[in-house]
């Protein structure tokens, strides 16, 4: 495809409510923060002011170690808006060292499935866009 | 258990056509089939007293385009298994007297988007936050993703998943209303070029245009309907996750095994005494899920057992029927075809009859993996 850059449109961008902004500002940090609630002790993702766990609204933040294994992925070949130039590329759930699971991209490696293998060490790192800093991972050792 | 409160499906039917048709908005396809689900039931408009549809155009919409003034409404929208909580919401409204006779229909220009309303994505929400920036777009990119976890815990293999199609376009071929009817092999499907790999494009569902409607009410006015009343002997409904990242074990779905687990209690029976099966095949796994978290086979064998020809024609479990949304047709809300078929099997009128289909389990899906409806419909009440 030879589209013009201009005619492309952007890379989503997320936009911050108020119970996600401080894992937002600190990824802007470089820190993956996480919610862990204080009744149970049941770490969690994505950020809500409520336990999943145990119902608690006792709950606070902590920096995870940002590591992570390769849970399981997609390879996907009709790109989203913004991604033209990246396809074919993986959309992966990675597992937390910490036990939760999240959506990201894998970089610093081919995206394909000779080199995804599943269960590999990652380690997170973070994607400059429109102001906000992507949690986004890497193999071990690479970041 | 429901002989005294039972629950009939009186009338259904689909648009006259499915598939590309870029003359009908989204509301003509809810009033086409409200028509003929309403004469397949011998009745009038006048006679319905529930409607039942999603929104968008949602059932006020619905109703009034009809000249209906309807004093039982159901809007639930939890994606293409909608149609079988409506059911479900219906068999409930009907028995405590809050409706008689409730209409549910879908419509939806998904190929032609005649009509059609946006897709939602805020940007500010869950799915705008946490999966959007990392490139999905649509279920292709999502809904997706669960599959290689399962290959690796249960051994799936490509060809494995590749014939899932290969025997739904079997029951295709069989179906002079399917979109695709050319019977297809292994081969085929993973020649076919890659969308979200491990999926190849026949891999995944149609996207097409069509409706249909469904007219429920109790079961003491069998009899009065033209064609054979279909009982609802149980039904089911769960939820699990609005996100795909936050499903709890990638290799089972928690809703449909707790939406089936609902539907066969109510109905008094287990997969032992199910003639014929429909499980929502938005992609090529979904009916592995949907095996397995129903009990039809244990973790790990649908797999093998669809390969092995278990479900296709002359198979003993036949599964979706009418050529499912790889081959059938696939609006975006699936859900509605799926229980037109189970309707047709009950009765003994489908394009591919089953013989004996005493008994019908339709599985519904909503969204990725997110929700879930489950109806037992039967030829008798128990």
């Amino acid at each position: 495809m030879n589209t013009p850059a201009t005619t492309q449109r952007p890379k989503a961008v997320p936009e911050p409510t108020p119970e996600t902004q401080p894992f937002w500002d600190g990824c802007a940090r470089g820190e993956l923060l996480l919610q862990r609630c204080r009744a149970c002790g049941k770490p969690y993702f994505y950020p809500r002011p409520i336990c999943p766990e145990c119902g608690s609204t006792d709950v606070e933040w902590f920096a995870a170690t940002g590591r992570a294994t390769l849970y399981s992925y997609v390879i996907n070949h009709r790109p989203a808006p913004g991604f033209e130039d990246d396809a074919p590329y993986a959309i992966a759930v990675v597992q937390l060292t910490e036990g939760p699971r999240m959506m990201t991209n894998i970089v610093g490696i081919p995206n394909t499935p000779e080199d995804l293998i599943l269960d590999m060490e990652l380690q997170v790192t973070f994607e400059q866009r429109g102001g906000i800093s992507l949690p986004v991972f890497t193999p071990s050792g690479q970041a | 258990m429901n002989r005294e409160r039972g629950i009939i499906i009186a009338g259904a039917a689909e648009t006259d056509a499915v598939g590309k048709l870029p003359n009908h908005s989204t509301l003509q396809l809810h009033v086409e089939a409200a028509v003929n689900a309403v004469a397949d039931a011998g009745l009038t408009m006048r006679d319905i007293d529930g409607i039942a549809t999603v929104s968008a155009p949602g059932p006020v919409q619905v109703a009034h385009a009809l000249g209906i003034t309807p004093t039982y409404l159901d809007g639930t929208g939890v994606g293409g298994t909608s149609f079988l909580l409506h059911v479900r919401h219906a068999a409930a409204a009907i028995r405590a007297g809050y409706a008689r006779t409730v209409l549910i229909t879908h419509g939806e220009s998904g190929r032609s988007r005649v009509g059609a309303a946006p897709f939602p994505r805020g940007s500010s929400s869950v799915q705008g936050q946490f999966e959007a920036p990392f490139g999905t777009a649509g279920p292709t990119t999502a809904f997706t993703i669960p599959v290689l976890r399962y290959m690796k815990e249960y051994g799936l293999t490509h060809e494995q998943l590749a014939y899932v199609a290969v025997a739904q376009r079997k029951w295709a071929a069989r179906n002079p209303r399917a979109m695709f009817t050319d019977e297809i092999t292994v081969e085929d499907v993973l020649a076919s070029r890659l969308v979200a790999w491990p999926f190849h494009l026949l891999e995944c569902c149609l996207v097409t245009d069509g409706g249909g409607a469904l007219i429920v009410t109790s079961a003491d006015r069998t009899g009065e309907f033209p064609k054979p009343a279909v009982h609802v002997r149980g039904t089911g409904e769960a939820s699990e996750t609005p996100i795909i990242s936050q499903l709890a074990d990638f290799t089972e779905s928690q809703a449909f095994r707790l939406a089936g687990q609902a539907a066969f209690a109510e109905a008094g029976i287990t997969t032992a005494d199910v003639r014929h099966l429909m499980i929502y095949d938005a992609f090529a796994h979904v009916p592995i899920y949907g095996l397995e978290a129903l009990g039809f086979v244990a973790k790990g064998e649908a797999g093998p057992f669809i390969a092995d020809g278990s479900t296709e024609p002359g198979g003993r479990l036949p599964l979706n029927t009418n050529g499912g949304g790889l081959s059938y047709t696939h609006t975006g809300m699936y859900g509605m075809f799926a229980i037109q078929e189970g309707v047709r099997q009950v009765r003994g009128e489908a394009a591919a009859q089953v013989p004996d289909a005493e008994v019908s389990v339709i599985v519904g899906n909503g969204g990725m993996f997110a929700s879930s409806g489950v109806l037992v419909l039967g030829r008798s009440a128990d």
